[in-house]
């Protein structure tokens, strides 16, 4: 696969993630907020990856530098998905 | 262990033949500034959590489909960052301005959006003090919105650099840099449009 048409394909995932994110979005109304907000935050960290890894080019990058990112989009992931459960009024 | 070390010695050829994209400053200047960003989010998603009926009713106010078509624009805009990069890495620099041009076009789009909706916002009296959510909302998006500016100007001299005539590694570097930045605006926004406008 040309490099032309992989990074074509990834923002062609990167709309349909956007769409299908925005779905849920729109469906929190019916009765699952919580579980909403893990899966909305889970394909926007997911979109992230993908924005680094493919169009910062992460992926030919020094291991210890993607390991960082990754790391972070792991990080964040599981910090807002904990807030989001365990934080109460 | 002849083995272990012939292993080890790919690895370390392998680990050379990677490379790191753009100048290496930029690296930690982008990593900081992602974990700024994460400081917020997490801020954003503590306090929702002590407050979720006022954050839900605040959220309620705001319009979904502004802050998509905004992301759409960004990842658009990023796309054809890229392939201008990609362009001028592989030596074929000519056309790859109209390239940037056009995620230049993507970025005002993005701002001009931003101004429509603000304005909207202020005209149903909603500022930085309506609340928690609204002040999260204008502080954070208003610091992503400064990145955007920066990456327009960034986005501007890449086009001056990649038309001028002499384009050395130097100058194909620092359209790499140019185009890490504006990717990390691109996915700085990704999240906050998943917090403020899609999580209830």
């Amino acid at each position: 696969m040309t490099a032309t048409r992989r990074v074509t394909l990834v923002w062609v995932l990167l709309l349909v993630l956007t769409f299908g994110s925005f779905l849920v979005g729109v469906e929190q109304g019916a009765g699952f907020a919580s579980v909403g907000a893990v899966i909305i935050v889970g394909i926007a960290m997911f979109k992230v990856r993908l924005i680094g890894i493919h169009f910062m080019d992460l992926r030919v990058a020094p291991r210890a530098l993607r390991a960082l990112f990754e790391g972070y989009v792991l990080a964040v992931f599981v910090v807002l998905v904990a807030l989001d459960i365990f934080v109460r009024p | 262990m002849t083995l272990l070390r012939q292993s080890g010695a790919q690895d370390v050829a392998a680990d050379r033949a990677r490379h790191v994209p753009g100048e290496e400053g930029i690296w930690v200047f982008v990593l900081g500034d992602m974990t700024v960003f994460a400081l917020f989010f997490a801020t954003f998603m503590y306090s929702r959590g002590k407050n979720p009926a006022v954050f839900a009713r605040a959220h309620a106010e705001l319009r979904v489909a502004l802050g998509a078509v905004n992301t759409v624009l960004l990842l658009s805009s990023s796309l054809l960052v890229v392939l201008a990069v990609q362009r001028v890495l592989g030596g074929r620099r000519a056309g790859a301005w109209r390239l940037i041009a056009g995620a230049l076009c993507c970025g005002v789009g993005f701002v001009a959006v931003k101004a429509v909706e603000w304005t909207q916002l202020f005209a149903a009296r909603k500022g930085v003090g309506s609340g928690e959510f609204f002040s999260y909302y204008f502080m954070f998006t208003g610091i992503h919105l400064l990145h955007v500016l920066i990456g327009l100007a960034v986005l501007s001299r890449l086009i001056v650099v990649i038309r001028q005539t002499e384009f050395t590694d130097k100058q194909a570097r620092l359209c790499e840099t140019g185009g890490v930045f504006w990717h990390m605006v691109d996915l700085l926004w990704v999240v906050l449009f998943a917090l403020f406008y899609l999580v209830r």
